[in-house]
């Protein structure tokens, strides 16, 4: 183990090297890039001997290719972000609904119009209802354990459903922080081989994404969604095998904080997280009862264990999207699981810094005006 | 390679396509030619709605839909991860129609022939999008009549030439490329086992009428594609390693050739003469 | 012979959308309106017919002439059409029932 000093980004890029992927397809989009120039790095210089790192011509024939290496059974990475995650959405529900346990780092950025190429979770949100796993990463050291782990629980036979890990564009991409670099042969430990049916064999020939007409259609729907909800359990199971190795625990879907006697509850997603319990610390110390409820997965989303932690609060959303018309997407889900999600935050649109003083000021507006139900920042 | 040396294995049968279809016929013998260690890649088209309607799957390899932009890109897909796995002696062929080569998927075609993936792209060109119910397309010859095209008061048909592929991706410097017919199957047969053994990215456009789209008697599917050829509308033409090859036209009457066809019917015989004296 | 064949009966869904490939549960019989019915004195056992067959429904048989499979044949007669020697006639199958 190395503890480096580097940027998200680039301890993603470190948690694929250890993943060691057979298939790396990828076309360039800020703020994705410094993941795939650290790829093709390892690649020329022989730290992932067997992997064929392919240069595309778009998003869409990067996950097109992706799904066919995929679909030979070999590990395989790509990543994105904003433009062009939309511009391969077409591949999205259909790597889901082929089953290929694909695994995409998105870098989370606006989408146009306006142009703009700094970080919120707009492109994201956006895709909730394709049918893959979605985790959102806090910082650089989570990010470099979601690379691994998202491997592990995609591939796992009782999920097999591709995965987009998040990463906040700049705040967390570029953002430079000490991370622990595991040892290669504490990731084998980890991340076992990926075996599958789901492939092309000349022993055993099959014929692959198919038509499902009516009556059939339901089977391959229901069977997808079903996957996604053995998800927990797998990514229980994968996070007490990654603790065990490596020492770092994670909480699953959720990860609470200081929410157990809270009054006030701000529910958050992604890199801004780490601020929003400083606050609830500061807050504390004041004698409000202030929490945190980051939302690690959104997909599963984990609708019961939200509406059980939120039960008796008073709860804001903040999130780094709006969907015109509606609102946050975030917001939205939450608040169909709990009632008491009443405070609808959107910040961060188009990479605008969120401060302390902002979030304290969602704290304030929740004890202070319970009538407020949208709040830009 | 004759029609005895063929496999008698059928790998493409049971398929729901129309009767008489000419593309059915180029998937079926190209799938004859390269055997069981061919893997066929199919964008949304005719050949992979007739061919994947679960339970009813009708190709007896290795065989996969892909989107209808993304053939050739998930092709270098599965060449890469087969060839992680060690697999040799293989062959990653697709089946894409006229619209699905030469219009949605012409990015991800020449993305591969940039990096000359080894792979064997066949565009079967039915002239439209027939699955649809027969819209214009790039490769929709001049005049014809489609749905998207429709004759009318101020409309003569489709206005728009064909796109020559071929002269596309051989300027892209691709060790292969060739047109062929189904009407004449020695011949594409024998294109199919070459470009099968040359490395790189090879391209067979293959015509193949479509009853349905051209308006046909069904059983005249081969006797069009072989007057196709006859009559210099579609010339067989090759290109390999820089040498370019054509077969001269047999003779035969384009006047005739179009006027088997529906398709051409609304034309004048004025209109027929200036398509086929070459000036419009 | 490597073919995609019929299978009746229950099947196990698949949890993906990949299946055996060639796996059939109907027949194309239904779509015809004309068989091709061989004249096996006038066959030279070419096999033009059978390269033609969009649908591959065309068998040689032992004594070098062919047979029609029936459940998939479409009756699009195209054999009749390729065939050199006028072997084969397509025959309504209205008037073969009758």
């Amino acid at each position: 183990m190395s503890t480096q000093f580097i940027s998200g980004n680039d301890a993603f890029a470190a948690g694929i090297l250890l993943a060691k992927p057979a298939v790396i397809s990828a076309y360039p989009i800020t703020p994705q890039t410094v993941v795939v120039e650290r790829l093709s790095e390892y690649v020329a210089d022989g730290l992932l001997p067997d992997a064929q790192f392919i240069h595309v011509e778009s998003e869409h024939s990067a996950l097109s290719c992706a799904m066919g290496a995929s679909a030979a059974g070999v590990r395989t990475f790509t990543a994105t972000s904003s433009q062009g995650l939309l511009y391969m959405a077409e591949c999205l529900p259909y790597a889901a609904g082929g089953r290929f346990p694909i695994v995409m780092m998105n870098a989370n950025r606006a989408l146009a119009l306006p142009w703009n190429i700094y970080g919120d979770q707009s492109d994201s949100l956006s895709q909730l209802s394709c049918g893959w796993i979605q985790a959102y990463a806090e910082n650089a050291q989570e990010s470099l354990d979601l690379a691994l782990m998202a491997f592990r629980i995609a591939e796992d036979t009782r999920v097999s459903v591709p995965f987009m890990v998040n990463l906040d564009g700049f705040h967390l991409t570029h953002t430079y922080e000490p991370v622990e670099v595991p040892e290669q042969a504490l990731a084998d430990k980890f991340l076992p081989e990926f075996v599958t049916d789901n492939k092309l064999d000349f022993a055993k020939p099959v014929n692959m994404a198919f038509s499902a007409g009516p009556g059939h259609n339901k089977r391959f729907r229901i069977g997808h969604h079903n996957a996604m909800l053995r998800a927990f359990d797998v990514i229980a199971e994968t996070e007490r095998d990654f603790a065990e190795i490596f020492g770092r625990s994670y909480s699953g879907a959720l990860d609470a904080y200081r929410t157990d006697d809270a009054d006030y509850v701000l529910v958050t997603l992604g890199s801004v997280s780490g601020l929003a319990r400083t606050v609830a610390d500061e807050l504390r110390d004041e004698g409000v009862r202030a929490g945190v409820l980051r939302v690690r997965y959104v997909r599963p989303f984990p609708g019961k264990e939200i509406a059980a932690i939120l039960a008796g609060k008073r709860v804001a959303v903040l999130e780094k999207d709006l969907a015109a018309g509606r609102g946050g997407a975030l917001f939205t889900e939450v608040a169909s699981v709990s009632p008491n999600a009443s405070l609808s935050v959107i910040g961060g649109l188009g990479g605008e810094d969120i401060s302390a003083g902002a979030i304290r000021g969602i704290f304030e507006t929740l004890r202070r005006e319970p009538e407020t139900e949208v709040l830009y920042l | 390679m004759n029609t005895r040396e063929l496999s008698k294995n059928e790998y493409f049968f049971g398929h729901k396509a129309c009767a008489g279809c000419g593309g059915s016929l180029a998937v079926r013998i190209a799938l004859k030619v390269l055997g069981d260690r061919a893997v066929a890649v199919l964008p949304a088209g005719c050949m992979s709605a007739v061919g994947f309607n679960f339970p009813q799957l009708a190709f007896a390899n290795n065989a996969i839909i892909s989107t209808f932009a993304g053939t050739a890109s998930m092709m270098t897909g599965i060449l890469a991860g087969l060839n992680a796995r060690g697999e040799k002696d293989f062959t990653v062929v697709s089946f894409a129609g006229d619209g699905g080569t030469a219009d949605i998927g012409i990015q991800a075609l020449s993305g591969a022939i940039d990096r000359n993936d080894d792979i064997l792209y066949i565009c079967y060109d039915n002239e439209a999008y027939m699955n649809t119910g027969i819209q214009k397309s790039s490769l929709t010859p001049y005049g014809a009549r489609t749905t998207t095209t429709p004759p009318g008061t101020v409309s003569r048909g489709n206005e728009f030439r064909k796109k020559d592929m071929l002269e596309i991706v051989r300027a892209q410097g691709i060790p292969y490329a060739a047109t062929a017919s189904i009407g004449y199957l020695q011949d594409y047969m024998n294109k199919v086992e070459k470009a099968s053994k040359i490395h790189g990215t090879k391209y067979i456009h293959v015509l193949a009428p479509c009853p349905t789209g051209w308006g046909y008697a069904t059983d005249d599917t081969v006797d069009i594609a072989k007057a196709a050829v006859d009559c210099g509308v579609w010339p067989l033409r090759e290109f390999e390693n820089g040498v370019y090859s054509e077969t001269p036209a047999r003779g035969g009457d384009k006047a005739e050739y179009l006027r088997r066809q529906t398709r051409f019917s609304h034309l004048t015989d004025e209109e027929v003469g200036a398509i086929t004296g070459g000036s419009l | 012979m490597i073919k995609p064949t019929l299978h009746s009966g229950e099947f196990t869904y698949p949890e993906g959308t990949y299946f055996q490939a060639g796996y059939l549960t109907q027949k194309n019989a239904g779509w015809r309106t004309a068989r091709p019915v061989l004249d096996t004195n006038a066959c030279v056992g070419c096999l033009q017919c059978y390269l033609h067959c969009p649908d591959g429904t065309i068998l040689e048989t032992d004594d070098k002439k062919v047979t029609f499979d029936l459940d998939f044949c479409k009756g699009c007669g195209i054999c009749a059409k390729v065939c050199p020697k006028n072997a084969i006639a397509m025959t309504p199958e209205r008037g073969l029932s009758q």
